[in-house]
């Protein structure tokens, strides 16, 4: 038996009028992986992302997540991922332990075992005393963090990251990393897109978007024998130097 | 249960706005508590400048009747019908009453005499009214005037026929009462519309939407949830507006209260549904207000809420069997004022259940989570 993929996708495309966002992109991502989703600003990140995770629909090709059709069953795919997108999102109105409980109810989490896994998240993440801050008072690392936490409350088979640590400081992000390292020994698989090119480092396989396309797809070492180079930045930069588009 | 969650999180969000639970409450009160005392179609104050050619007791006596009406304002007699028509002219004057030369006279002689009256009808209403009022007081005063003649035999000029209008359902023929159940439409369309319409554009534009479309949540549930405070709040702030309604007004339901309630839920149901529709459809704030603005006059001045349904052109006529204020508003006057029951009801009931039924779809399939 081949290895177990968790995304599987095939010429997957997406088009704005005449403007092809996403140009007949087709990857695996394996079970357990830490996949980083590189790429200049507008390269088509976000919007691969977001058809991956059933937000968007596909003008042409095909993927499936966890097992289930993207295009068919987006609903079943949603059931299976956790997501946090680069724009924070948990409602900033909320206490830290509401914002659990929601996301929580609505995946499903048996009300009986809300309180228990609510307090052991605040314990591990270190912010047991802010349980009934509203998120809005929280610094923007700890935000993140919580962000994280509530995207894999459910256990989900895969998590998308868009940008997970755009904005914060390297201490902040180093702790998210190692998150980020702790669920995927879990066995969740990790689907990260970043800008920090020392966060490719951190990651298994590293694909490279540019244009719309993927240029390059090898773990960071294959990358970076492949062009020749010593580091993840200059390989960045031999690929993004041939994009067309502009910002 | 997703639902119980996501309702847990509207109310939560509802009552930590520091802004929009003061609103629902000051609304209501502040409506019921002013409104009717400015929207009166009464017309009262009507200013009337006479001319008198006439020196006679009868003349005299008329423009006392005028002076003494509560309806008008006498502001001067004059003796040049020029002069009074300037007066008219500047407005500062509504209406001119001419009394001739030969009143006195020919009101003993012939037992009838012509007064002539000039009105401003620019306001058409106020003129119509103006002149409707003028006319009665004059008949009023040839009844008091002539009252004894017709005992001396003087009975060709005794009016043959009397009209003694009896008003039903609204005896003193109080604006009010007919404003107030008006008014608590108003709110219910209102507070029901625009907040369910600022509520979904509004996680769109924090981008919290995006954190609920990426859950497994069923459109359905989504929507009910939205909907559900919406009811709530409607019942509660009608409930407000019917104990002021009563406690000020002295304005109690002729008929069941529960009919009341039953329309209400109907109702605010095809209202919310409607301002969900619409903040679905727009990216934002501002689109979604423009849309609501547009709409909602469109909803009042085609629902019989301040005009008529039966004034209006045919094709106006058949554009409100779709519009949900106009059964509504219906209901309420017809169980305000004339305890109307349920038997009388049945258009407008199964009218809203159906307007419901579209609207409810529609706002549950235009919520789209995937682009």
């Amino acid at each position: 038996m081949r290895e177990e993929h968790v995304i599987e996708a095939e010429g997957l495309t997406k088009m704005f009028g005449t403007f092809t966002a996403v140009d007949h992109i087709t990857f695996d991502v394996k079970k357990g992986e830490i996949f980083g989703f590189l790429g200049a600003n507008g390269a088509g990140k976000t919007t691969a992302m977001r058809m991956l995770c059933g937000l968007s629909k596909p003008t042409a090709g095909r993927a499936t997540v966890a097992g289930c059709d993207i295009v068919r069953e987006p609903e079943r795919v949603k059931r299976n991922i956790g997501y946090m997108s680069q724009k924070f999102s948990l409602y900033e109105d909320l206490q830290v332990w509401e914002n659990i409980r929601l996301f929580g109810g609505i995946y499903g989490v048996a009300e009986r075992e809300m309180a228990q896994k609510t307090d052991d998240m605040l314990r591990r993440l270190g912010i047991y005393g802010e349980k009934n801050t509203p998120v809005k008072r929280l610094p923007l690392g700890w935000k993140q963090k919580l962000a994280f936490s509530v995207a894999i409350f459910h256990e989900p088979k895969v998590v998308f990251l868009d940008e997970p640590t755009g904005g914060v400081d390297p201490r902040a992000r180093r702790q998210f990393w190692e998150m980020i390292y702790e669920a995927a020994d879990r066995g969740i698989t990790v689907f990260v897109t970043t800008h920090y090119m020392d966060e490719a480092e951190y990651c298994d396989r590293v694909s490279i978007m540019v244009d719309g396309r993927i240029d390059a797809l090898d773990s960071p070492g294959g990358l970076k024998r492949q062009f020749g180079v010593g580091s993840m930045d200059e390989v960045f930069y031999k690929l993004a130097r041939e994009a067309k588009r502009g910002e | 249960m997703t639902l119980r969650y996501l309702l847990e999180k509207e109310f939560k969000q509802f009552f930590r706005n520091p802004f929009l639970p003061k609103l629902v409450l000051a609304f209501p009160v502040l409506i019921m508590l002013v409104i009717p005392w400015i929207m009166t179609m009464d017309i009262k104050n009507i200013g009337v400048t006479v001319v008198n050619h006439d020196s006679g007791g009868a003349a005299e006596r008329l423009i006392r009747k005028i002076e003494t009406s509560e309806y008008f304002i006498l502001n001067g007699v004059e003796h040049d019908y020029e002069e009074a028509l300037t007066a008219l002219e500047y407005a500062k004057t509504d209406a001119i009453v001419e009394i001739p030369a030969d009143f006195d006279r020919r009101l003993t002689t012939e037992g009838s005499a012509p007064v002539q009256v000039s009105i401003n009808a620019v306001n058409d209403m106020k003129g119509a009214l103006g002149a409707n009022y003028l006319g009665a007081l004059c008949n009023e005063f040839s009844r008091e005037t002539l009252g004894g003649a017709v005992g001396q035999g003087g009975a060709a000029a005794a009016p043959k026929i009397e009209i003694v209008t009896q008003n039903r359902y609204n005896p003193y023929l109080d604006y009010k009462m007919f404003m107030i159940p008006a008014l608590m439409v108003i709110v219910l369309l209102l507070l029901g519309g625009f907040l369910p319409a600022l509520n979904i554009v509004g996680e769109k534009e924090k981008g919290t939407i995006e954190q609920i479309n990426i859950t497994p949540v069923s459109k359905f549930t989504f929507i009910f949830a939205k909907l559900i405070p919406y009811w709530v709040m409607g019942l509660l702030v009608l409930s407000v507006c019917m104990l002021l309604a009563w406690l000020v007004y002295g304005l109690a339901p002729q008929g069941n209260v529960g009919i009341i309630y039953l329309f209400s839920v109907l109702f605010i149901l095809a209202v919310s549904g409607f301002g969900l529709i619409v903040s679905n459809y727009s990216d934002t704030m501002q689109q979604a207000m423009f849309v609501m603005f547009f709409f909602m006059l469109i909803f009042m001045l085609m629902s019989g809420l301040l005009t008529p349904l039966r004034s209006m052109p045919d094709w106006a006529q058949y554009m409100t069997v779709i519009n949900p204020p106009r059964y509504y508003i219906e209901m309420m006057r017809m169980v305000y004022l004339k305890g109307g029951m349920l038997a009388d009801l049945q258009t407008q009931l199964w009218a809203l259940v159906a307007i419901d039924a579209v609207l409810g779809t529609w706002a549950v399939l235009s919520y789209r989570k995937r682009e």
